[in-house]
């Protein structure tokens, strides 16, 4: 017989046998086959059960024990402590010297430690976790604002010339978010507008009104869709890679070497990106109007039987300028926030590529929600000084 | 004591290798790695295994386990004979007999240590949640970790502690055989020194036989009974002393290089 088991003690195990005798005060433990995990999963209960008992005495025989491992070393421990915890005599009889060494191992030293059972129900935790998530939004708040001000700083440096600004940054992060944003931004706007010249007209057909698809198209291209539609598509495209590529050298560690060559990361990384945007997007806004009207002019054309000389006319008569300057005004504070956003996330990348991820999952979702969010209260606004 | 072992080891007929290897080949494309590479690991010794950087280390440990399937030869663990080439899993066959301890940890990202450990334990399935958790616990005290460890994530976790978490999870089953993959690899000396001794420890009172891959010189004389140094695509075993006599250039330079002086001389560390 060795320490050694195998597959034949693996079906002993389920024959082990457990008797547990009171005789005059005595309570006698006896054990007899392997005292391995299956077999004491199996009898873990029983064990248990025989703690519960006072007698004056226990003697644990573990004479016939076959074959040990540390589960079942533990539950020896774990039984006969039971026992002289409550000072009761216990005695470990016929355990062969073998085990001894793994019986000494077999301890833990505080089982007071919580276990999953003495979780609070449900419910609490529920609530707990909605209380948590609505401070984690609170300090999401504060830590953004904080962020916004601290690159209101940097702008202010750059008008004082504090700082400098990097020009070829600059340059390639317009090429970037700009240039290379020209052709989806006005191929989708393009199809939004088409889809909204084609929908309308089937619906204003019905009153005979057919005309006023243009003014439908004019007006909610111009002020609502080419703006909403262009910075969701840039908050999505560049926003997202703001946070990667910061947060990709700050995985690197690149951002501590600047701040250790005295450089700001703020002023380095996230004022080109930041005055990139405001550039390119309002630029992207107005090509993504002209996309959408030319979507709407498309399906007049082919639609309504007008010319692009009647389009044009009916859709100067209904679009004012306010149309198009309300949509093309919320375009920099857009800018403003997709940048803000992703450059912070992008600061706030700590040690892992999991993280990466997962913060720019976040910079995503938190501007394309403060964006909607900032539209309608821009739309308010703008019915209530009756622009 | 080395000579008390090594007669042990030797003498005993009577039970077989844990494992055994004959003419295992592996081979990438083109480059060979392996070529009838036979190793015999015996019962309750600790192996370790050296080699340059590409000899193919990893790939010896990955095969044993059944993650790499070689392209010619036989397995035996533990008396069950492997078939190559037949995509079964041996550590499916002989679950809980073989526990594998990662370099990095390897440990589940989103589980506590705690549940780590369990997650073997659940699989196999049957034992009660209050006692896989105090087995669980029990392990944990075991590797030396402090009792509140066991709900941490591994995140929370310094480098040293993660190892040792991942060798708790290697023992959760108590198997028979443990592989550890660079076990001291980016500790600190005190912390390497400290993991070595655990392993002597628990290698004696669990019974345990170890084959780790190291470059831990320290290791090597404090804890191996045998070595197995990969060298052209085969294995050559023994103990230290028959090394440092093999006149293998090699094996020359590695057990003669200044590093390996400064980890003879140190006292107290020779087994």
């Amino acid at each position: 017989m060795s320490l050694d088991w195998g597959e034949q003690d693996v079906a002993a195990a389920a024959e082990t046998l457990l008797s547990i005798t009171e005789t005059g005060g005595e309570l006698r433990v006896g054990i007899a086959g392997p005292l391995t995990i299956e077999a004491v999963a199996r009898l873990d209960r029983q064990f248990r059960q025989a703690v519960k008992a006072s007698p004056r005495q226990v003697v644990i025989d573990a004479g016939g024990v076959t074959a040990l491992d540390s589960a079942g070393a533990w539950v020896l421990r774990r039984t006969s402590e039971a026992f002289s915890g409550r000072g009761i005599e216990v005695r470990l009889d016929g355990l062969q010297a073998e085990y001894s060494a793994l019986l000494e191992k077999a301890f833990i030293p505080d089982p007071d430690v919580p276990t999953d059972e003495d979780r609070p129900n449900t419910l609490i935790v529920i609530t707990a976790r909605a209380g948590k998530a609505m401070f984690d939004m609170a300090h999401v708040g504060r830590d953004l604002f904080g962020f916004f001000g601290l690159t209101i700083v940097s702008l202010l440096g750059l008008l004082t010339g504090r700082t400098k600004l990097r020009f070829v940054a600059l340059v390639s992060q317009l090429e970037y978010v700009g240039l290379n944003a020209v052709g989806i931004v006005s191929l989708l706007c393009f199809l939004v507008g088409v889809v909204l010249a084609y929908m309308g007209s089937l619906q204003l057909e019905r009153f005979g009104a057919a005309i006023l698809t243009v003014n439908l198209v004019g007006i909610s291209v111009l002020r609502e869709i080419g703006v909403l539609l262009t910075a969701i598509i840039v908050a999505g495209r560049s926003g997202s890679a703001f946070t990667a590529q910061i947060g990709t050298m700050k995985v690197n560690q690149e951002v501590d070497a600047l701040e250790t060559l005295g450089l700001s990361p703020v002023d380095v990384l996230v004022l080109p990106r930041l005055i990139a945007l405001f550039i390119a997007l309002p630029i992207l806004v107005f090509i993504g109007d002209i996309a959408g009207l030319a979507g709407g002019a498309m399906i007049s054309v082919m639609k309504l039987d007008l010319t692009i000389q009647q389009f044009l006319i009916q859709l100067k008569g209904s679009v004012d300028f306010w149309d198009f300057g309300t949509g093309i005004l919320k375009a920099p504070v857009f800018a403003y926030v997709i940048a803000v956003v992703g450059c912070h996330q992008g600061l706030k990348v700590s040690g892992s590529a999991e993280s990466v991820g997962f913060r720019t999952t976040k910079a995503v979702v938190e501007s394309i929600f403060i964006v909607i969010v900032l539209d309608a209260l821009f739309a308010i606004f703008f019915a209530e000084v009756g622009i | 004591m080395a000579a008390m072992t090594e007669e042990s080891f030797t003498s005993d007929a009577a039970s077989p290798p844990a494992i055994r290897l004959r003419g295992i080949r592996n081979a990438f494309g083109t480059q060979v790695v392996h070529d009838n590479l036979d190793l015999d690991v015996l019962r309750g010794e600790v192996l370790g295994v050296v080699g340059g950087s590409g000899s193919g280390k990893s790939v010896l440990l990955r095969t044993i386990i059944g993650l790499q399937i070689p392209s010619a030869g036989e397995i035996e663990l533990l008396g069950e004979k492997i078939e190559a080439g037949r995509g079964e899993m041996p550590t499916r066959k002989l679950q809980g007999r073989f526990g594998m301890m990662f370099q990095d940890g390897a440990l589940f990202s989103s589980l506590t240590v705690a549940q780590n450990i369990m997650a073997p334990m659940r699989e196999r399935g049957g034992i009660p949640k209050q006692f896989m958790r105090e087995l669980a616990l029990l392990k944990i005290n075991m590797v030396g970790l402090p009792p509140n460890a066991a709900d941490k994530f591994p995140s929370q976790l310094s480098g040293g502690m993660r190892k040792r978490a991942s060798l708790a999870r290697a023992l959760a089953l108590d198997p028979q055989v443990v592989f550890l993959d660079e076990p001291t690899a980016g500790l600190d000396p005190i912390g390497a020194s400290n993991f070595d001794m655990l392993i002597r420890d628990l290698q004696g009172s669990l019974n345990l036989t170890v084959v780790m891959v190291t470059h831990d010189l320290d290791s090597l004389v404090a804890i191996c009974d045998r070595i197995a140094v990969l060298l052209d695509k085969q294995v050559t075993v023994g103990t230290m002393s028959e090394l440092v006599a093999n006149p293998h250039p090699w094996i020359q330079e590695y057990f003669h290089g200044p590093r390996a002086r400064a980890a003879f001389e140190a006292p107290g560390l020779k087994g």
